[in-house]
């Protein structure tokens, strides 16, 4: 797994690719609340579109970073979900928890 | 990255198969197949895949990598398939935090198995999965999971598995966790699996 940073305006962009499993997950959720917690960004939007896998460990970093921002009153924002990681998150109920865009244009606009 | 890059030092053991053959009279084995029952009808079941591991992080990548491919040749329709991988990958991450309290280098037997049978004129075909380790003693009873209404993390491995599989079922065995899971092809892609004629 790979995990880049983009900034527009006062926004983070985390792009992320690879398989988000209990080998990897640890570093997303270092980079997730880093931006959210430590940074004190006002918006973070996680790009899966090259996430092959993710795991429930993975699903907990990103329940974990959205109680995060929800606390700081700042949003965590996903897009560009392929049909595996659809499937997680409808398996574990967070599909309409989440902020959830299919692509990176609906996910800034909004 | 390559995915050796990746795994680095970390060793498997892989024992591919496709033995067995053809059940007559009731026996119980016949060379490396052997009979099992769901309690309703009597399978054959064939080594597909045999993975000695050790308990770390790094190899369930390539623990995917193998049983996505062997649910493949059982054509399994590739949400299926996902399922049955992450089911695995689950249990096995479920094994190296809890049963080994995340320590490195812990052996881990996992074993895939095609089940077939006729039944109702039909022909049943499926995956066993059976996952062996020598941690901590598994309790059933305490395995449910969290409510999916709530939001938290963790919890969430047995339940993917429960949603996956048709199958799961704890046990200890000589001193070992055993976890077997089944998930059966879904009627449309039977007939074309092999053995499925």
């Amino acid at each position: 797994m790979q995990i880049a940073a983009r900034f527009i305006k006062e926004w983070t962009i985390l792009d992320v690719s690879g398989d988000i499993d209990l080998s990897h997950s640890p570093a997303m959720r270092k980079a997730l609340l880093g931006e959210i917690k430590e940074k004190h960004t006002p918006r973070v939007f996680l790009n899966l579109k090259n996430v092959r896998y993710i795991d429930s460990s993975g699903i907990a970093s990103l329940v974990e970073g959205l109680k995060a921002s929800r606390d700081l009153g700042s949003r965590l924002i996903l897009y560009g979900m392929n049909n595996s990681v659809r499937e997680v998150m409808q398996l574990s109920r967070l599909q309409k928890i989440f902020e959830i865009y299919d692509d990176e244009e609906q996910a800034l606009g909004s | 990255m390559s995915l050796a890059d990746q795994v680095g030092q970390t060793q498997i053991l892989l024992v591919f198969g496709f033995f067995g053959g053809k059940v007559r009279g009731g026996r119980k084995s016949i060379k490396h197949g052997r009979n099992i029952s769901c309690g309703k009808c009597a399978f054959h079941s064939e080594l597909l895949l045999k993975l000695q591991m050790e308990s770390n992080p790094k190899a369930l990548a390539l623990v995917r990598a193998a049983v996505e491919r062997a649910a493949e040749v059982l054509n399994f329709q590739e949400q299926e398939s996902r399922g049955i991988v992450r089911s695995v990958d689950e249990a096995l991450a479920n094994i190296i935090r809890h049963a080994y309290g995340g320590k490195a280098g812990c052996p881990i037997e996992v074993t895939c198995r095609h089940l077939h049978s006729t039944r109702d004129g039909g022909c049943v075909n499926g995956i066993e999965v059976v996952l062996r380790d020598s941690g901590v003693r598994a309790d059933p009873a305490k395995m449910k999971g969290r409510p999916l209404n709530e939001i938290r993390p963790g919890g969430l491995g047995l339940h993917f598995m429960r949603q996956c599989m048709d199958e799961v079922e704890f046990s200890r065995k000589k001193g070992k966790n055993q976890l077997r899971m089944v998930k059966y092809v879904a009627p449309a892609a039977t007939a074309a699996a092999p053995g499925g004629e």
